[in-house]
């Protein structure tokens, strides 16, 4: 059973490589912020099966649980800054469709 | 429960490949936020309920029921966190007057 978390634990990294792709290639900075989090949710899972791997699972879940949260308040201070800023392209305002107003 | 932890666990996979092709494949933010939000969420509480499951198979001692309801604790805040993060991403995306993408054909 160790041996399927690993394999388990293995292909999360593989998408962990997948999402990365997106977050060093992504178009506007929303990309990026969207890629961050989702490599921080596949984090989590690694992190606790990280802990059933080593037999250590109280430990590691507590890490887990810590890098859930630093994951989510990271995400909403970006969302936030962006918000507030009204623009996603640095240095500009509203660059997408200034065509139009 | 064994297999049923692996069942979980498989699907919750299943999930998170399907949630970061659609990340890789989407033409746009929006729906990359579609794909996203919603595959992550559901193949990490999948996942954590599988562990939680094949945490109790050796038997019902205190020890282990208390590190499963962690685990479900786990859950419980991405199951929250992640839908949350995601309204917000959307909303900074709107404030920002990001268009959305539309197909070249039905446009015109």
């Amino acid at each position: 059973m160790e041996s399927f978390f690993i394999y388990i634990a293995m292909f999360l990294c593989f998408l962990v490589m997948l999402a990365l792709y997106r977050g060093v290639a992504g178009p506007t900075v929303l990309d990026r912020i969207i890629s961050i989090s989702a490599i921080g949710t596949k984090t989590t899972i690694i992190l606790v099966l990280m802990g059933f791997i080593y037999k250590r699972g109280d430990m590691f879940l507590d890490i887990a649980l810590a890098y859930a949260l630093l994951n989510f308040i990271a995400t909403i201070a970006a969302a936030k800054f962006f918000r507030s800023k009204k623009s996603i392209v640095p240095g500009e305002q509203c660059s997408i469709n200034n065509g139009e107003e | 429960m064994l297999i049923l932890s692996i069942i979980f666990i498989v699907i919750g996979v299943f999930f998170f490949t399907t949630a970061t092709i659609g990340l890789l494949r989407f033409p746009d933010f929006y729906t990359r936020m579609h794909a996203t939000g919603k595959g992550d969420t559901l193949g990490a509480f999948l996942i954590l309920a599988g562990l939680a499951l094949y945490n109790l198979h050796h038997g019902f001692s205190v020890d282990a029921i208390l590190v499963s309801i962690k685990i479900l604790f786990i859950a419980l805040f991405i199951f929250i966190a992640n839908p949350t993060a995601t309204h917000a991403i959307t909303k900074a995306g709107l404030d920002c007057s990001v268009k959305p993408w539309e197909k070249k054909e039905s446009s015109k």
